[in-house]
């Protein structure tokens, strides 16, 4: 036992720069069994997050109007007040990462100059959609090309359907081009710079620092020990209850939407039972992974759920218009680039409905997810230099949503402006239905029927991988950022969620506090761009260390 | 009898090891075989080190120091894993490969209601090692 307690950390062989600190990781835990299960959780963050939000939930459920009133009515104020803030930031986390692939600051490799990476390429890009993309990518595919074509007018260009439903011919070109260049837009660069940066600040102050995987040990350059005290724990606190609200909210809501989904394919009635049974099922899947681990479990179902998303992305490449839509993807990779300033400029432009309603709230929205997700990417980036980090983090991804939206979205808008019968029209553009846009757009195309059960296996098995790794996360920053705390810790923690997510959708209260969740963004945006110079500092100083000295 | 033990540590829990280790040592000084210590590790910074580096260089201190106790040669084998907490059983099942252990000594908890869902490590190692396997109860 003396060797544990010797003065001084041994020197590890690889070239990393350890922050010197007197806290010893799982100093502030408490371990013990709880009848035959052993625990090992952070005092306090365990026990005040948990407590949090079991009070939140209360307050949700008996002042269920007035929550109602406050959380609604707080998000659209946060995201039109602040627009300019939430847009300038994002600009400057694309920039920031854009900049770190070109400085000598990419060549410096997470977990120490001799670390190796923990998982493949595959398996690593597939859980990169995992945690918080994949979900998306299903639900907004079709919905947000048709809708920002024909409804919400991004610039000021004009929607080429007419008010009593024709066509206005010399508007389709260049609203196609914009429906899809302004979706891309919200998939693209900006939502994984977002990741990016939460991820990589997390990645090198655990791997290269030495301090635990938590949200706090990327504030330590700017609070230094403190981080150790009540700030720390009220970063984790925070971030505990962002990730799990939003989890379980976007379980409840994704319930509603998949049971829409089942009612329109197979006419199953959409009741609250089905949707308690399908939180029940996704949960109950989401605990045998757990119990399965990282590598058996969420990495597994991943990979699954990448092979089966590329077949049905192939399936509607080649059921729909084929060259179409391949030309489509260049001219709207090619609107994208030509609308990437305009889009991304915060102040003067009038276009309200979609740079408030949309973009702020996706910003807000991909913030206020990124301490999770950013985690998440984390934990499984050890091993990648910081340049590969970023290109693989950010471009390869947003390549893979652009070729998503342009298929999905492009089939969505030639089927709208051929057909005024389709069904993608008259669940985004007559009536606003948008959790069958999907299934609305699969029913015009051939094996409907097929199609439609794989649109539905993929909702549910993306929202088993979120439940998944939520639950890694927030089991992680609960246990003082130990990864091997007892397994029990997290089938609490993913039982909770799918706990939270009933009462929420029984009770009343999802939407309000899915808007309260997304309110988080403001104060995590100070958060990440505090974090940018976090992680200059931390690069610097591992990149003046990898020199050779002579 | 044995020419290689094989004894799993969890330098975080050394104490609740002692009578494992014990026995291990005692096993090994009778056979005059030679002690391999095993300890798996996360990749994330952990209560026992900050590092696999540094996680490696304790556990050989330890096993150094730990053999010595006993007369015997002690050796150490450090493994990374990316979630020690579920993939302990297959990874010490193939350290009893990667080692050539003949026999594996490992501390275990008295068999309760959680062994249902969670076999516990001792019991799997038992029922899939190659080697023999002593399983020492705590």
């Amino acid at each position: 036992m003396t060797d544990q307690t010797a003065p001084g950390v041994p020197e590890p062989e690889g070239d990393v720069h350890l922050v010197e600190t007197e806290y010893e990781i799982g100093q502030d835990n408490v371990e013990g069994k709880l009848g035959p299960f052993g625990f090992d959780i952070h005092n306090p963050v365990f026990v005040v997050s948990g407590g949090v939000i079991i009070l939140f939930v209360l307050f949700a459920l008996i002042f269920h109007e007035q929550s109602d009133a406050i959380f609604t009515a707080m998000r659209p104020y946060l995201t039109s007040t602040f627009d300019w803030f939430f847009l300038s930031a994002a600009n400057i986390f694309v920039l920031f990462c854009l900049v770190l692939i070109f400085t000598p600051y990419g060549s410096v490799r997470l977990g120490g100059s001799d670390a190796t990476p923990d998982f493949t390429y595959i398996g690593w890009f597939a859980m990169l959609f995992a945690a918080g993309m994949g979900i998306g990518l299903m639900f907004f595919g079709v919905l947000e090309p048709v809708y920002h074509m024909a409804v919400s007018q991004p610039l000021g260009v004009p929607s080429p359907i007419a008010e009593d439903g024709s066509i206005i011919q010399e508007n389709v070109r260049a609203a196609a081009e914009m429906g899809l260049a302004a979706t891309i837009y919200h998939w693209g660069l900006h939502p994984w710079a977002i990741y990016a940066v939460v991820a990589l600040a997390l990645a090198l102050f655990s791997y290269n620092k030495g301090l635990p995987l938590s949200i706090r040990s990327a504030f330590y350059p700017i609070f230094g020990e403190a981080i150790w005290g009540w700030v720390g724990h009220l970063i984790d606190i925070l971030a505990v209850f962002a990730t799990l609200f939003g989890l379980a909210t976007s379980l409840g809501l994704g319930a509603q939407q998949a049971a829409a989904g089942l009612d329109f394919v197979y006419g199953v009635p959409n009741t609250t039972t089905t949707q308690v049974v399908l939180i029940c099922g996704i949960t109950a899947v989401a605990l045998i992974s757990v119990l399965r681990g990282l590598e058996g479990g969420v990495k597994l179902l991943s990979e699954i759920n990448m092979g089966i998303a590329a077949v049905l992305l192939l399936f509607v490449l080649f059921a729909g218009p084929t060259l179409a839509l391949l030309t489509g993807f260049g001219e709207g990779l090619l609107a994208y680039a030509r609308d990437f300033i305009p889009l991304s400029n915060p102040v003067g432009r009038t276009d309200d409905a979609y740079r408030e309603g949309w973009t702020s709230f996706y910003w807000a929205w991909w913030i206020s997810w990124s301490p999770f997700v950013g985690m998440f990417i984390a934990r499984v980036s050890r091993g990648r230099s910081v340049r590969e980090f970023i290109i693989c983090v950010l471009i390869i991804p947003s390549i893979v949503c652009v070729l998503w939206m342009a298929v999905f979205g492009g089939v969505a808008i030639e089927q709208v402006l051929n057909n005024p019968e389709s069904l993608v029209r008259a669940n985004v553009i007559d009536s606003y239905s948008p959790e069958l846009s999907l299934f609305g757009m699969l029913a015009d195309l051939p094996l409907t029927a097929i199609t439609s059960t794989v649109g539905i296996i993929l909702v549910i098995v993306f929202f088993v991988t979120s439940s998944d790794s939520g639950s890694l996360v927030i089991d992680t920053i609960t246990a003082g950022g130990k990864v091997d705390a007892p397994v029990p810790q997290r089938v609490f923690w993913a039982t909770f969620e799918g706990a939270v997510a009933i009462v929420l959708l029984l009770g009343g209260g999802l939407a309000a506090l899915q808007a309260m969740v997304i309110s988080t963004g403001l104060p995590f945006t100070i958060v990440l761009l505090l974090m940018c110079w976090a992680i200059w500092r931390g690069l610097a100083q591992e990149h003046a260390l990898a020199r050779p000295v002579d | 009898m044995f020419s290689k033990i094989m004894i799993p540590v969890d330098l975080a829990h050394v104490e609740r090891l002692a009578k494992a280790l014990d026995t291990a040592g005692d096993l090994a000084r009778l056979w005059k075989a030679e002690l391999v210590y095993v300890g798996v590790s996360a990749a994330t910074p952990g209560s026992v080190a900050h590092t696999p580096e540094e996680f490696a260089e304790k556990l050989e201190a330890f096993a150094k120091e730990h053999g010595a106790k006993f007369g015997v040669t002690g050796t150490s084998h450090a493994i990374t894993s990316a979630d020690p907490s579920t993939d302990l059983d297959p990874t010490l099942l193939k350290a009893v490969e990667e080692t050539g252990a003949d026999l594996v000594v490992m501390g275990s908890h008295v068999p309760n209601i959680t062994d249902y869902i969670w076999p516990s490590n001792g019991g799997t190692i038992a029922s899939h090692a190659k080697a023999s396997v002593f399983v020492v109860r705590t």
